[in-house]
Protein backbone atom coordinates (compact mmCIF):
# COMPACT_ATOMS: atom_id res chain seq x y z
CA UNK A 1 0.00 0.00 0.00
CA UNK A 2 2.87 1.89 0.68
CA UNK A 3 4.24 1.36 -2.24
CA UNK A 4 2.39 3.59 -3.88
CA UNK A 5 3.00 6.38 -1.58
CA UNK A 6 6.57 5.48 -2.01
CA UNK A 7 6.67 5.70 -6.54
CA UNK A 8 5.01 9.33 -5.47
CA UNK A 9 8.14 9.78 -3.74
CA UNK A 10 10.37 9.19 -6.75
CA UNK A 11 8.04 10.84 -8.83
CA UNK A 12 8.77 14.32 -6.97
CA UNK A 13 12.55 13.32 -7.32
CA UNK A 14 12.30 13.81 -10.67
CA UNK A 15 9.84 17.18 -10.76
CA UNK A 16 13.43 18.69 -8.42
CA UNK A 17 15.49 16.63 -11.09
CA UNK A 18 13.83 18.75 -13.56
CA UNK A 19 13.63 21.69 -11.64
CA UNK A 20 9.94 22.41 -11.86
CA UNK A 21 9.89 24.14 -8.88
CA UNK A 22 6.50 24.03 -5.82
CA UNK A 23 8.21 21.99 -3.35
CA UNK A 24 5.93 22.54 -0.15
CA UNK A 25 3.38 23.70 -2.79
CA UNK A 26 3.47 20.19 -4.22
CA UNK A 27 3.36 18.39 -0.53
CA UNK A 28 0.97 20.15 1.42
CA UNK A 29 -1.95 20.12 -1.36
CA UNK A 30 -0.96 16.71 -3.05
CA UNK A 31 1.41 14.15 -1.35
CA UNK A 32 0.22 14.64 1.93
CA UNK A 33 -2.94 13.80 1.71
CA UNK A 34 -2.38 11.26 -0.12
CA UNK A 35 -0.03 9.38 1.61
CA UNK A 36 -2.17 10.03 4.75
CA UNK A 37 -5.17 8.31 3.21
CA UNK A 38 -3.29 5.29 2.67
CA UNK A 39 -4.54 3.71 6.52
CA UNK A 40 -7.61 5.58 6.98
CA UNK A 41 -8.07 7.21 10.34
CA UNK A 42 -4.60 7.29 12.58
CA UNK A 43 -4.11 8.05 15.88
CA UNK A 44 -2.41 11.50 15.63
CA UNK A 45 0.88 10.59 16.32
CA UNK A 46 0.70 8.35 13.61
CA UNK A 47 -0.43 10.67 11.22
CA UNK A 48 1.69 13.75 12.06
CA UNK A 49 4.91 11.14 11.26
CA UNK A 50 3.40 10.43 8.50
CA UNK A 51 3.23 13.67 7.11
CA UNK A 52 6.56 14.65 8.16
CA UNK A 53 8.28 11.51 6.27
CA UNK A 54 5.75 13.17 3.04
CA UNK A 55 7.77 16.53 3.32
CA UNK A 56 10.93 14.83 4.13
CA UNK A 57 10.56 12.70 0.98
CA UNK A 58 10.08 15.61 -0.94
CA UNK A 59 13.27 17.48 0.32
CA UNK A 60 15.73 14.41 0.00
CA UNK A 61 14.22 13.81 -3.88
CA UNK A 62 14.72 17.45 -4.39
CA UNK A 63 17.89 18.35 -2.79
CA UNK A 64 19.39 14.89 -4.46
CA UNK A 65 17.82 15.32 -8.02
CA UNK A 66 18.32 18.55 -9.07
CA UNK A 67 22.06 18.82 -8.99
CA UNK A 68 21.99 16.28 -12.07
CA UNK A 69 19.89 18.93 -14.05
CA UNK A 70 22.39 21.11 -15.90
CA UNK A 71 21.00 24.56 -15.13
CA UNK A 72 20.12 24.10 -11.60
CA UNK A 73 21.37 27.38 -9.47
CA UNK A 74 23.62 24.63 -7.26
CA UNK A 75 25.42 23.30 -10.38
CA UNK A 76 25.74 27.05 -11.46
CA UNK A 77 27.23 28.34 -8.26
CA UNK A 78 30.12 25.68 -8.19
CA UNK A 79 30.77 26.88 -11.84
CA UNK A 80 30.97 30.05 -11.06
CA UNK A 81 33.02 29.70 -8.15
CA UNK A 82 35.70 27.30 -9.69
CA UNK A 83 35.79 30.38 -12.34
CA UNK A 84 36.65 32.76 -10.28
CA UNK A 85 39.71 30.66 -8.84
CA UNK A 86 40.99 29.40 -12.54
CA UNK A 87 39.34 26.19 -12.87
CA UNK A 88 37.18 26.26 -15.53
CA UNK A 89 34.74 23.41 -16.10
CA UNK A 90 31.61 22.36 -18.09
CA UNK A 91 27.88 22.29 -16.16
CA UNK A 92 27.98 18.88 -17.50
CA UNK A 93 31.15 16.85 -15.86
CA UNK A 94 29.64 18.47 -12.63
CA UNK A 95 26.26 17.19 -13.02
CA UNK A 96 27.65 14.04 -14.14
CA UNK A 97 28.92 13.95 -10.16
CA UNK A 98 26.33 13.97 -8.42
CA UNK A 99 24.93 10.78 -10.16
CA UNK A 100 26.52 8.47 -7.90
CA UNK A 101 25.30 10.48 -4.91
CA UNK A 102 21.93 10.54 -6.34
CA UNK A 103 21.83 6.30 -6.58
CA UNK A 104 22.57 6.37 -3.27
CA UNK A 105 20.16 8.74 -2.00
CA UNK A 106 17.86 6.37 -3.55
CA UNK A 107 18.37 3.60 -2.06
CA UNK A 108 18.88 4.71 1.54
CA UNK A 109 15.48 6.22 1.73
CA UNK A 110 13.85 3.81 -0.17
CA UNK A 111 14.72 1.31 2.04
CA UNK A 112 13.68 3.48 4.96
CA UNK A 113 10.19 3.95 3.56
CA UNK A 114 9.79 0.56 3.16
CA UNK A 115 10.74 -0.20 6.55
CA UNK A 116 8.09 2.53 7.82
CA UNK A 117 5.34 1.05 5.86
CA UNK A 118 6.06 -2.53 7.23
CA UNK A 119 5.63 -0.94 10.60
CA UNK A 120 2.68 0.58 10.07
CA UNK A 121 1.28 -2.08 8.39
CA UNK A 122 1.89 -4.40 11.60
CA UNK A 123 0.33 -1.70 13.35
CA UNK A 124 -2.58 -1.01 11.43
CA UNK A 125 -3.00 -4.37 9.81
CA UNK A 126 -6.29 -4.95 11.46
CA UNK A 127 -7.59 -1.54 9.79
CA UNK A 128 -6.92 -2.03 6.69
CA UNK A 129 -9.33 -3.70 3.69
CA UNK B 1 10.56 40.85 -22.65
CA UNK B 2 9.66 39.80 -18.93
CA UNK B 3 12.51 40.65 -16.58
CA UNK B 4 13.06 38.84 -13.09
CA UNK B 5 11.68 41.61 -11.73
CA UNK B 6 8.07 40.73 -12.88
CA UNK B 7 8.66 37.95 -9.83
CA UNK B 8 9.60 40.47 -7.93
CA UNK B 9 6.97 42.81 -8.14
CA UNK B 10 4.46 39.80 -8.23
CA UNK B 11 5.31 38.81 -4.46
CA UNK B 12 5.41 42.22 -3.15
CA UNK B 13 1.81 43.04 -4.00
CA UNK B 14 0.96 40.31 -2.50
CA UNK B 15 2.70 41.34 0.81
CA UNK B 16 1.57 44.61 0.19
CA UNK B 17 -2.06 43.30 0.09
CA UNK B 18 -1.39 41.23 3.26
CA UNK B 19 -0.35 44.36 4.96
CA UNK B 20 -3.95 46.26 4.18
CA UNK B 21 -5.82 43.45 5.21
CA UNK B 22 -3.74 43.45 8.29
CA UNK B 23 -4.04 46.55 8.78
CA UNK B 24 -8.03 46.67 8.13
CA UNK B 25 -8.74 43.62 10.52
CA UNK B 26 -9.83 45.76 13.80
CA UNK B 27 -9.63 42.78 15.90
CA UNK B 28 -6.46 41.76 15.47
CA UNK B 29 -4.42 42.28 18.52
CA UNK B 30 -0.64 42.56 16.68
CA UNK B 31 -2.55 44.86 13.51
CA UNK B 32 -0.29 47.63 13.71
CA UNK B 33 2.80 44.83 13.73
CA UNK B 34 2.05 42.63 11.43
CA UNK B 35 1.52 45.67 9.30
CA UNK B 36 4.75 46.90 9.86
CA UNK B 37 6.00 43.78 9.12
CA UNK B 38 4.86 42.81 5.80
CA UNK B 39 4.41 46.27 4.80
CA UNK B 40 8.48 47.16 5.03
CA UNK B 41 8.61 43.04 3.27
CA UNK B 42 6.19 44.19 0.29
CA UNK B 43 8.59 47.14 -0.11
CA UNK B 44 11.80 45.23 -0.66
CA UNK B 45 10.34 43.96 -2.89
CA UNK B 46 8.37 45.83 -4.89
CA UNK B 47 11.71 48.60 -5.09
CA UNK B 48 14.37 46.62 -3.78
CA UNK B 49 16.17 47.55 -7.15
CA UNK B 50 15.49 51.09 -6.85
CA UNK B 51 15.92 51.69 -3.02
CA UNK B 52 19.89 52.34 -1.70
CA UNK B 53 21.29 49.24 -0.17
CA UNK B 54 21.48 51.36 3.13
CA UNK B 55 17.94 52.22 3.13
CA UNK B 56 17.14 48.57 2.41
CA UNK B 57 19.18 46.83 5.48
CA UNK B 58 17.69 49.57 7.53
CA UNK B 59 14.31 48.47 6.54
CA UNK B 60 15.26 44.85 7.17
CA UNK B 61 16.65 45.36 10.51
CA UNK B 62 13.25 47.43 11.07
CA UNK B 63 11.25 44.31 10.25
CA UNK B 64 13.28 42.33 12.84
CA UNK B 65 12.49 44.83 15.66
CA UNK B 66 8.70 44.82 15.54
CA UNK B 67 8.35 41.19 15.55
CA UNK B 68 9.69 41.17 18.67
CA UNK B 69 12.29 38.40 18.19
CA UNK B 70 9.10 36.00 18.57
CA UNK B 71 6.35 35.11 15.75
CA UNK B 72 3.30 37.08 15.26
CA UNK B 73 1.17 34.16 15.40
CA UNK B 74 -1.40 33.26 12.99
CA UNK B 75 -4.25 35.67 12.15
CA UNK B 76 -7.89 34.69 12.01
CA UNK B 77 -9.01 34.92 8.45
CA UNK B 78 -12.32 34.76 7.46
CA UNK B 79 -12.35 32.36 4.48
CA UNK B 80 -14.88 29.65 3.08
CA UNK B 81 -16.67 27.67 6.08
CA UNK B 82 -15.99 24.37 6.37
CA UNK B 83 -19.60 22.46 4.92
CA UNK B 84 -18.83 25.01 1.65
CA UNK B 85 -15.51 22.89 1.16
CA UNK B 86 -17.07 19.66 1.80
CA UNK B 87 -19.57 20.18 -0.68
CA UNK B 88 -17.04 21.44 -3.44
CA UNK B 89 -14.51 18.58 -2.85
CA UNK B 90 -17.28 16.26 -3.12
CA UNK B 91 -18.33 18.20 -6.55
CA UNK B 92 -14.73 18.25 -7.72
CA UNK B 93 -13.28 15.08 -6.65
CA UNK B 94 -9.80 14.36 -8.43
CA UNK B 95 -10.78 17.81 -10.45
CA UNK B 96 -9.39 19.25 -7.63
CA UNK B 97 -5.92 18.37 -8.43
CA UNK B 98 -6.03 20.87 -11.63
CA UNK B 99 -4.76 23.95 -10.59
CA UNK B 100 -1.81 22.66 -8.07
CA UNK B 101 -0.46 20.48 -11.28
CA UNK B 102 -1.15 23.71 -13.47
CA UNK B 103 2.55 25.10 -12.09
CA UNK B 104 4.41 22.59 -12.60
CA UNK B 105 3.14 22.08 -16.19
CA UNK B 106 3.00 25.86 -16.96
CA UNK B 107 6.87 26.40 -15.74
CA UNK B 108 7.94 23.38 -17.27
CA UNK B 109 6.72 24.56 -20.84
CA UNK B 110 6.97 28.03 -20.15
CA UNK B 111 11.21 26.96 -19.52
CA UNK B 112 11.39 25.62 -22.72
CA UNK B 113 9.34 28.16 -24.87
CA UNK B 114 9.53 31.49 -23.70
CA UNK B 115 13.43 32.15 -24.45
CA UNK B 116 12.16 30.54 -27.98
CA UNK B 117 9.35 32.93 -28.88
CA UNK B 118 10.50 36.68 -30.08
CA UNK B 119 8.71 39.79 -30.58
CA UNK B 120 10.42 42.74 -32.47
CA UNK B 121 13.94 40.61 -31.95
CA UNK B 122 13.70 40.26 -28.38
CA UNK B 123 12.71 37.31 -26.40
CA UNK B 124 9.71 37.13 -24.11
CA UNK B 125 12.11 35.82 -21.32
CA UNK B 126 15.86 35.35 -21.30
CA UNK B 127 16.97 31.78 -20.82
CA UNK B 128 18.60 32.25 -17.37
CA UNK B 129 15.20 33.61 -16.01
CA UNK B 130 12.98 31.77 -18.20
CA UNK B 131 12.46 29.07 -14.98
CA UNK B 132 11.50 31.75 -12.50
CA UNK B 133 9.71 33.71 -14.64
CA UNK B 134 7.39 30.93 -15.84
CA UNK B 135 6.93 29.84 -12.27
CA UNK B 136 5.27 33.20 -11.80
CA UNK B 137 3.25 32.69 -15.02
CA UNK B 138 2.35 29.70 -13.67
CA UNK B 139 0.49 30.37 -10.41
CA UNK B 140 -0.97 33.47 -11.89
CA UNK B 141 -2.54 30.28 -13.76
CA UNK B 142 -3.19 28.31 -11.76
CA UNK B 143 -5.00 30.71 -9.73
CA UNK B 144 -7.46 31.99 -12.73
CA UNK B 145 -8.35 28.23 -12.90
CA UNK B 146 -9.20 27.69 -9.26
CA UNK B 147 -11.31 30.22 -9.22
CA UNK B 148 -13.36 29.27 -12.02
CA UNK B 149 -12.97 25.95 -10.96
CA UNK B 150 -14.29 26.87 -7.51
CA UNK B 151 -16.47 29.51 -8.25
CA UNK B 152 -14.74 31.56 -6.08
CA UNK B 153 -14.10 35.30 -5.88
CA UNK B 154 -10.56 36.98 -6.20
CA UNK B 155 -10.72 38.43 -2.62
CA UNK B 156 -11.27 34.97 -0.98
CA UNK B 157 -7.51 33.61 -2.76
CA UNK B 158 -6.20 37.09 -1.17
CA UNK B 159 -7.15 36.16 2.50
CA UNK B 160 -6.27 32.77 2.42
CA UNK B 161 -3.12 33.86 1.30
CA UNK B 162 -2.92 36.04 4.18
CA UNK B 163 -4.05 32.98 6.52
CA UNK B 164 -0.95 30.68 4.98
CA UNK B 165 1.73 33.52 4.99
CA UNK B 166 1.02 34.42 9.03
CA UNK B 167 0.73 30.55 9.83
CA UNK B 168 4.48 30.29 8.26
CA UNK B 169 5.42 33.67 9.80
CA UNK B 170 8.67 35.21 10.25
CA UNK B 171 10.57 32.73 9.45
CA UNK B 172 9.11 33.37 5.79
CA UNK B 173 12.20 36.10 5.51
CA UNK B 174 15.10 33.58 6.59
CA UNK B 175 16.45 31.84 3.59
CA UNK B 176 17.03 35.39 2.16
CA UNK B 177 18.32 36.87 5.45
CA UNK B 178 20.63 33.53 5.42
CA UNK B 179 22.38 33.90 2.17
CA UNK B 180 23.25 37.58 2.68
CA UNK B 181 24.96 36.04 6.01
CA UNK B 182 26.83 33.70 3.31
CA UNK B 183 28.16 36.61 1.43
CA UNK B 184 29.32 37.94 4.01
CA UNK B 185 31.14 35.53 5.75
CA UNK B 186 32.98 34.51 2.57
CA UNK B 187 33.64 38.10 1.87
CA UNK B 188 35.22 38.58 5.65
CA UNK B 189 37.94 35.52 4.82
CA UNK B 190 36.27 32.79 6.80
CA UNK B 191 37.87 30.67 4.53
CA UNK B 192 41.42 31.66 5.38
CA UNK B 193 40.74 30.84 9.13
CA UNK B 194 39.02 27.01 8.36
CA UNK B 195 41.88 26.18 6.25
CA UNK B 196 44.52 27.00 8.56
CA UNK B 197 42.44 25.09 11.32
CA UNK B 198 42.54 21.95 9.31
CA UNK B 199 45.94 22.33 8.65
CA UNK B 200 47.45 22.84 12.22
CA UNK B 201 45.13 19.17 13.69
CA UNK B 202 45.57 17.14 10.14
CA UNK B 203 48.43 16.11 8.19
CA UNK B 204 47.98 17.80 4.95
CA UNK B 205 49.07 13.95 3.09
CA UNK B 206 46.77 11.89 5.47
CA UNK B 207 44.24 11.82 2.25
CA UNK B 208 41.11 10.27 4.02
CA UNK B 209 41.25 12.54 7.20
CA UNK B 210 41.47 15.50 4.56
CA UNK B 211 38.18 14.11 3.01
CA UNK B 212 36.47 13.63 6.25
CA UNK B 213 37.04 17.07 7.21
CA UNK B 214 35.55 18.58 4.01
CA UNK B 215 32.55 16.58 3.86
CA UNK B 216 32.07 16.67 7.35
CA UNK B 217 32.74 20.00 7.50
CA UNK B 218 30.54 21.45 4.43
CA UNK B 219 27.43 19.33 6.22
CA UNK B 220 28.11 21.04 10.14
CA UNK B 221 28.80 24.63 8.43
CA UNK B 222 26.02 24.08 6.61
CA UNK B 223 23.83 23.16 9.53
CA UNK B 224 24.85 26.30 11.06
CA UNK B 225 23.80 28.12 8.11
CA UNK B 226 21.23 26.76 7.28
CA UNK B 227 22.37 26.51 3.80
CA UNK B 228 24.95 24.88 1.54
CA UNK B 229 25.24 27.82 -0.57
CA UNK B 230 26.69 29.87 2.30
CA UNK B 231 28.87 27.26 3.67
CA UNK B 232 30.55 25.97 -0.05
CA UNK B 233 32.23 28.88 -1.26
CA UNK B 234 33.94 28.98 2.69
CA UNK B 235 34.57 25.25 2.65
CA UNK B 236 35.66 25.04 -0.95
CA UNK B 237 37.95 27.92 -0.32
CA UNK B 238 39.42 26.84 2.81
CA UNK B 239 40.08 23.17 2.09
CA UNK B 240 38.64 21.99 -1.68
CA UNK B 241 40.81 23.76 -3.60
CA UNK B 242 44.13 24.40 -1.74
CA UNK B 243 44.04 20.71 -0.02
CA UNK B 244 42.60 18.03 -1.97
CA UNK B 245 42.55 19.76 -5.55
CA UNK B 246 46.35 21.51 -5.44
CA UNK B 247 47.88 19.53 -2.79
CA UNK B 248 46.79 15.95 -3.57
CA UNK B 249 45.85 15.89 -7.03
CA UNK B 250 41.84 15.75 -6.63
CA UNK B 251 39.90 15.80 -9.55
CA UNK B 252 38.13 19.69 -8.80
CA UNK B 253 34.41 18.87 -10.51
CA UNK B 254 33.88 15.85 -8.20
CA UNK B 255 35.24 17.83 -5.34
CA UNK B 256 32.70 20.58 -5.60
CA UNK B 257 30.01 17.91 -6.90
CA UNK B 258 30.34 15.73 -3.97
CA UNK B 259 30.79 18.51 -1.66
CA UNK B 260 27.79 20.31 -2.12
CA UNK B 261 25.64 17.40 -2.04
CA UNK B 262 27.77 16.61 1.74
CA UNK B 263 26.38 20.26 2.33
CA UNK B 264 22.94 19.14 1.57
CA UNK B 265 23.04 16.40 3.77
CA UNK B 266 23.42 18.80 6.64
CA UNK B 267 20.18 20.73 5.43
CA UNK B 268 18.29 17.78 5.96
CA UNK B 269 19.42 17.81 9.67
CA UNK B 270 18.94 21.76 10.55
CA UNK B 271 16.22 23.57 11.88
CA UNK B 272 18.42 26.22 10.51
CA UNK B 273 17.16 25.68 6.67
CA UNK B 274 13.85 26.86 7.59
CA UNK B 275 12.23 26.85 4.55
CA UNK B 276 12.66 23.39 3.54
CA UNK B 277 12.51 22.14 7.14
CA UNK B 278 10.54 24.28 9.16
CA UNK B 279 8.07 25.95 6.64
CA UNK B 280 6.66 22.56 5.58
CA UNK B 281 5.78 21.35 9.10
CA UNK B 282 3.95 24.55 9.51
CA UNK B 283 2.52 24.28 6.13
CA UNK B 284 1.38 20.89 7.18
CA UNK B 285 0.15 21.72 10.47
CA UNK B 286 2.71 19.44 12.08
CA UNK B 287 2.50 20.34 16.43
CA UNK B 288 6.55 19.98 16.63
CA UNK B 289 8.35 22.32 14.27
CA UNK B 290 11.24 20.46 14.01
CA UNK B 291 9.16 17.36 13.32
CA UNK B 292 10.75 16.91 9.56
CA UNK B 293 14.14 17.67 10.36
CA UNK B 294 14.07 14.58 13.45
CA UNK B 295 12.85 12.52 10.42
CA UNK B 296 15.50 13.58 7.54
CA UNK B 297 18.24 12.96 10.15
CA UNK B 298 18.98 9.07 9.56
CA UNK B 299 18.93 9.83 6.11
CA UNK B 300 21.19 12.09 6.30
CA UNK B 301 23.66 10.34 8.30
CA UNK B 302 24.08 7.30 6.61
CA UNK B 303 24.41 9.23 3.40
CA UNK B 304 26.82 11.64 5.04
CA UNK B 305 28.88 8.55 5.23
CA UNK B 306 28.62 7.13 1.60
CA UNK B 307 29.63 10.92 0.26
CA UNK B 308 32.62 10.96 1.93
CA UNK B 309 33.66 7.32 0.65
CA UNK B 310 32.20 8.16 -2.88
CA UNK B 311 34.72 11.24 -2.73
CA UNK B 312 37.66 9.14 -1.17
CA UNK B 313 37.53 6.07 -3.95
CA UNK B 314 36.71 8.78 -6.77
CA UNK B 315 38.27 12.21 -6.61
CA UNK B 316 41.47 10.95 -7.17
CA UNK B 317 40.77 8.12 -9.64
CA UNK B 318 39.86 10.97 -13.25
Amino acid sequence: MLLLYLAIRQLTASIGLTSLGGQAQMVRPLIAPMAEARFGELPDKTRYLILAHAAAVDNVGVFFGEDIFLAMGSVLLIKGFLDENGIHLTPLHIALWAIPTAIAVFIIHGVRLMLLDRRLRKQFKDRQP
Amino acid sequence: MIRLEFIYTLAGLLFSTVAVLEFLDRANPKRFRKTIFWGIYGITFLFGSVLPSLVTGCLVILMVLVTGWKDLGTSKVKTTAEPERRQSAARLRDKLFIPALCIPLVTFLGTLLLPNITINGQALAAAKDATLVSLGLSVIVALVVALWLFRQRFVTSLHEGRRLLTAVGTVAVLPQLLAALGALFAAAGVGQVVSDGVTRFIPADATFLVIVAFTVGMALFTMIMGNAFAAFPVMVAGIGLPLIVHKLGGDPAIMAAIGMLSGYCGTLMTPMAANFNIVPAALLELPDKNGVVKVQIPTGLILLAVNTLLMYFLVFRF
